[in-house]
């Protein structure tokens, strides 16, 4: 068919005389584009927020800023940010892969990061994480602070990544202790699962009825309310994604951190000193980009003994001596 | 003391609603004059934002497109005397079908991909209605509660179908791989000349033909054919439809259908012409969006369609507010969308009386 090669061929001198327009006087100008969950979910996108606000504290530059609210949106803002001269857009969560393909595609000038998903263009670079790993210390810790034996696990939607979390953290869980039995329920099938505190807080209660005295949140806003439940319940959680030991100090065990914070922020310092490279970056234990959080307000929650075991855990899994499974879409 | 007067007819379908959008935008702009932004300066930015260039107005209608899609299924339910909530997941599974041809038939023509995806679609659509419908008709199982339930069934379906078995493998995003490019929709970019260059970098596809065509198509069925008269006479009243000879159960079973065939073609506008593959959550809320469409439109076709591109500009409008406001985030948007419904639907009456009085006194001069 004729047309499609002239929609190209459009976009093509669209994205050109707009790349044009731009071009001169170009002063640098980081942007970042949020996902559903929204800038103030106190977990993965608001771990973004922090490296964003960071970067402007610490060098003065506004970062532009989206929260979308549906799916043409991610595609609309990139657009926007790059004719407005944004040098480099950093793109928060898995779902917006295809638009950062798209949009880095029309606008070869303009530097893109991907944060959860890979892109392979030569403008965008593809961060990401290694959750197994720290969810699989956060399962050991789980396994050794549980007199029950049992320990839960509560996701938020039922997708490949949450699932990465409950496989390595079930794999942690029976490193420990093989008699082990993990619980796991998925929050919800739509997106409303990453921000339904009680619903998971419901959950939370129903796993401590059945004898899990631990559980792990990988779930958003949603873990809020699991995190609630386990104090009202005197039981213990975990947090997910950013260090969320100080929302109720006592009851969460520890946190599995993942430093999306420091990932915009490097991103953003590495294109504006110049030293920012396309390609992909896997963040682990070994980086630093993922791990599990240790701070005054879980300090009495992990013994000696259990802190030991855990680095120990650490540095076998940094050495490359203890494997921990990726789950792998099919 | 006079009796409260009727409103004359254009000003209860034309000035009634513009007034009450006023009140509601006046109100807005108290909210955002709290929020330390200026109300003149936001109001300007959502409508330049929505219908200040042609991309602008291209994504518009983009969106209006999927409202005009609901706003019809829900309104020609609501003839029959039923109240579809289960749009979202009739929207959801019928771009299940019309996914489903752009993958397989992708390889073919587009005109032999577009029927198959529209039938496909509306026949997604409609089957995922038949369920409700048929409990409704059969069984007494009240439709507002089926339908809302059949809206998490289809979300778990889907999530189901795209993590474990639709995936485009080797990805961490549940969603299919992307339609052959003969399963795209035409873009009001690929028109020729000077109007296709101003569209191209908008969304705006044939669908919105496709959605108008729909409600032209709703009205002669609704007011013009047999068919059209049993379902509304159903609606009005079901034991004088009886006495007429006419099957209520089968009135709600067609209704229903006709309703979830409709909703099924959002997948159109947002699968083929916008996203090009099946992803989760696609219609994102456009199907409730569709019963405040409907409810403004008074279940007209013209109404839902003029209902759906103020719903449209608000969308799109709203996003641009927060895009060029940082204190407006996008929770204010659903704020002043939640002031039109309020002021539009639930509180049109507030200014019947006023305006009634208003043109008494003119018409007694």
């Amino acid at each position: 068919m004729m047309k499609f090669p002239r929609l190209l061929l459009v976009l093509a001198a669209a994205a050109a005389a707009a790349a044009l327009h731009a071009a001169p006087a170009r002063e640098f100008s980081p942007a970042i584009v949020y996902d559903f969950g929204g800038k103030f979910d106190r977990s993965f996108n608001q771990s973004a927020a922090e490296g964003a606000a960071k970067f402007t504290k610490d060098t003065g530059i506004a970062v532009r800023e989206f929260e979308i609210t549906n799916a043409a949106q991610r595609e609309q803002a990139m657009v926007q940010m790059a004719r407005r001269g944004a040098t480099i857009i950093v793109a928060i969560g898995f779902t917006q892969a295809s638009a950062v393909e798209r949009v880095a595609k029309q606008f070869p000038d303009v530097k893109f990061a991907l944060v959860d998903g890979v892109v392979d263009l030569p403008n965008v670079q593809s961060i990401n994480f290694r959750e197994q790993e720290s969810s699989f210390l956060c399962g050991m810790a789980a396994a050794m602070a549980s007199k029950t034996g049992k320990v839960g696990f509560i996701g938020g939607m039922d997708i490949p990544l949450i699932r990465k979390f409950a496989l390595g953290y079930t794999e942690g869980a029976h490193y420990v202790n093989p008699a082990a039995e993990v619980f796991q329920n998925m929050t919800g099938t739509t997106p409303a699962a990453w921000g339904d505190p009680t619903k998971g807080a419901e959950l939370a209660r129903s796993q401590f009825g059945r004898g899990a005295d631990v559980i792990f949140h990988a779930a958003g806003a949603t873990g809020l309310g699991v995190m609630l439940a386990a104090k009202e319940t005197g039981h213990l959680s975990i947090g997910c994604d950013s260090n969320q030991n100080y929302l109720h100090p006592g009851s969460v065990l520890t946190s599995a951190v993942k430093r999306v914070d420091v990932a915009v922020y490097k991103a953003f310092a590495a294109a504006k000193a110049g030293t920012w490279r396309a390609g992909q970056t896997v963040l682990g234990l070994a980086d630093e980009g993922v791990g599990f959080s240790l701070d005054e307000f879980n300090r009495a929650l992990i013994t000696p003994e259990m802190e030991a075991r855990l680095m120990q855990a650490r540095a076998d899994i940094i050495s490359g001596k203890l494997k921990v499974s990726e789950y792998r879409a099919q | 003391m006079s009796a409260p007067r009727k409103l004359p007819r254009w000003a209860d379908l034309g000035l009634l609603p513009l007034v009450s959008l006023a009140a509601a935008l006046l109100v807005s702009c108290g909210v955002i004059a709290l929020l330390g932004e200026s109300p003149v300066q936001a109001m300007r930015l959502l409508v330049s934002g929505a219908f200040g260039s042609p991309e602008a107005v291209g994504y518009t209608l983009y969106y209006a497109t999927n409202f005009i899609f609901t706003g019809l299924a829900v309104a020609v339910a609501y003839h029959a005397g039923l109240f579809n909530i289960g749009c979202e997941g009739q929207a959801y599974i019928g771009g299940l079908g019309t996914g489903l041809v752009c993958l397989g038939l992708g390889h073919l023509s587009f005109w032999l991909v577009l029927p198959a995806a529209v039938l496909a679609g509306a026949a997604f659509g409609g089957a995922w209605a038949l369920i409700p419908a048929w409990l409704q008709a059969r069984r007494g199982s009240h439709i507002v509660i089926t339908t809302i339930m059949f809206n998490f069934i289809a979300a778990a379906l889907m999530t189901y179908l795209l993590v474990n078995v639709l995936i485009n493998p080797g990805q961490q995003s549940p969603e299919t791989r992307e339609f052959a490019a003969h399963a795209w929709m035409p873009a009001a970019g690929d028109l020729p000349g000077r109007l296709g260059a101003a569209f191209a970098t908008s969304p705006l596809n044939l669908s919105f033909v496709l959605a108008l065509a729909a409600a032209a198509a709703l009205w002669v069925y609704v007011w013009r054919t047999r068919w059209g008269y049993e379902l509304r006479v159903v609606g009005q009243n079901p034991a004088a439809a009886v006495y007429a000879g006419i099957s209520p159960g089968r009135i709600t079973v067609v209704a229903m259908v006709v309703s979830g065939a409709l909703a099924g073609c959002l997948g159109l506008n947002e699968l083929m012409g916008s996203q090009h593959r099946i992803l989760i959550d696609f219609p994102s809320g456009a199907g409730f969006v569709g019963i405040a469409v409907a409810l403004m439109g008074r279940n007209h076709p013209v109404g839902i369609v003029l209902a759906a591109v103020l719903f449209g500009a608000l969308y799109q409008g709203g996003s641009q507010l927060t895009f060029d406001l940082p204190r407006i985030n996008r929770d204010m948007v659903v704020v002043i969308q939640g002031l039109v419904i309020l002021s539009c639907g639930a509180l049109e009456n507030l200014f019947r009386a006023p305006l009634a009085r208003l043109f008494g006194r003119v018409d007694s001069k």
